[in-house]
């Protein structure tokens, strides 16, 4: 292996593989975000009373989960930008609309790492015990103050180990985006390794920043669970 | 929507499922094997053995597959010594480099839903094992591994659909599965919408066919928690 392949500056694929580190970072920040945004609205629908919103947040749910997620990007890469153009004519716009390879990225995990998402919180809604729900009305409350004060906090101790493993679903995932051509850890791996001939080297460089990325949020998450755990009695 | 596409693409597709049924039953059949070894290492009283199970199973969960598929199928050949070595046969066909990703990867996952059912065998059932003067290989054979298979397979039923979706990856190494063929044709075609639903139609029938055989086989191991026929 040749380290110095790694090297910072100018004579080294160090500091073009570090910002790429950043890139999928970035990326998995906010496809979570976009996942999470996605969760709230597939919570509220997979609860509903209504049949029919229902069966489409579980269809969703159901096909994000059953297909291959490099089949989801692919959807996306070659049709995002035109679906995207369709919308803008419907609004009077007629020009060519390029989407940029971030966003293509970041709302194809983001659509998969939603469906997970959704069934994170729905499961942690569910397991809020119902007799507290009572008890907030007996003493008055109103819907928005129950769901301020007793759903919400419980929501988020709940679903947080669910998110946790979501989050490393999400961050894993971000290396398929390498086929839409943004510069993310396995691209830039990819193209080093082109250039140098020591491919190896490169990709035992990549699984090693996805370790410390992994293990470092894993990190966080297991202090978060800690945290938000800290008034719960323990037999 | 232009559906003769659709049904000009189905039976690409459908030989390309043929390629993706390959790849998962025999990474999955070999990978369960390794998992048993594993999980029974990473449950050993042998500190050294521990570590390199933990190591194993800390790197393939922390990784992307995708790397682990690249680092095989680019990153071996690297190497003068495996290139000029018998093992090349094996290693410059993207074929078996899949493969034997997908089995070490799956073996890393496995062993951790194994290791959960063997943990989940109550005590006092190995005691009385024990008590009737069963060997330890016998114990395992017919006491432990059974009822660790029973617990561990709605976890597993769950790992299997992983690597149907997971073999997808492959075809990032030119091997022709349903999403290589289905990235080839929107490609060519450029109306991805229509291949997507089509490739996205035969990877949810493979998947409801594993739950239907993951929840007859999760029946025929329970026949005690059945309440009447």
């Amino acid at each position: 292996m040749e380290l110095e392949l790694l090297a910072l500056g100018d004579n080294g694929w160090g500091d073009e593989m570090l910002r790429a580190t950043l890139v999928t970072l970035m990326v998995s920040l906010s496809a979570m975000g976009i996942g999470l945004f996605i969760s709230i609205f597939g919570t509220i629908s997979k609860l509903s009373k209504k049949k029919y919103v229902r069966i489409l947040a579980d269809t969703y749910t159901t096909v994000i989960r059953g297909i291959p997620e490099l089949l989801v990007i692919y959807l996306l890469f070659f049709g995002g930008s035109n679906a995207v153009m369709g919308l803008a004519k419907l609004f009077g716009y007629y020009g060519y609309i390029e989407l940029n390879a971030f966003v293509i990225g970041s709302f194809a995990v983001g659509a998969i790492s939603g469906a997970y998402s959704t069934e994170v919180m729905r499961g942690a809604f569910l397991s809020v015990p119902i007799g507290q729900i009572d008890a907030a009305k007996s003493v008055g409350m109103s819907k928005l103050l129950i769901f301020i004060r007793i759903t919400a906090p419980q929501v988020l101790r709940y679903a947080l180990p669910g998110l946790g493993n979501v989050w490393q679903l999400t961050l894993k995932d971000t290396a398929l985006i390498m086929v839409t051509g943004l510069v993310e850890i396995m691209r830039q791996a990819h193209v080093a390794s082109g250039s140098t001939y020591s491919p190896f080297t490169f990709y035992v460089a990549a699984a090693f920043l996805y370790l410390i990325l992994t293990t470092f949020s894993n990190r966080i998450f297991n202090r978060l669970e800690s945290w938000g755990n800290r008034g719960v009695r323990r037999e | 929507m232009n559906y003769e596409l659709m049904i000009e693409t189905f039976p690409k597709l459908l030989m390309g499922s043929y390629i993706t049924i390959q790849l998962v039953t025999i990474s999955l059949f070999i990978g369960l094997f390794l998992a048993v070894g594993l999980a029974l290492l990473r449950l050993s009283s042998n500190s050294f053995l521990i570590f390199f199970a933990k190591t194993y199973i800390f790197y393939f969960r922390g990784t992307p597959l995708l790397v682990q598929i690249f680092l095989i199928y680019y990153g071996i050949g690297q190497f003068e010594s495996v290139r000029e070595s018998v093992f090349w046969v094996f290693f410059k066909e993207a074929y078996w480099c899949g493969i034997l990703a997908l089995t070490l990867n799956t073996c890393a996952y496995s062993s951790e839903i194994i290791r959960g059912g063997i943990q989940s065998v109550p005590l006092g059932q190995i005691e009385s094992a024990k008590s009737t003067g069963m060997s330890r290989f016998l114990l395992y054979r017919r006491i432990i591994l059974p009822i660790a298979f029973r617990q561990a397979l709605p976890a597993y039923g769950n790992e299997m659909i992983l690597m149907v979706k997971a073999t997808s990856l492959v075809s990032t190494i030119t091997i022709m599965d349903i999403t290589g063929i289905a990235r080839l044709v929107i490609a060519k075609t450029f109306s991805p919408v229509e291949i997507f639903i089509v490739a996205g139609l035969i990877y949810l029938t493979i998947n409801f066919a594993v739950t239907r055989l993951v929840s007859f086989c999760e029946y025929k191991l329970t026949p005690h928690l059945r309440y009447n026929e």
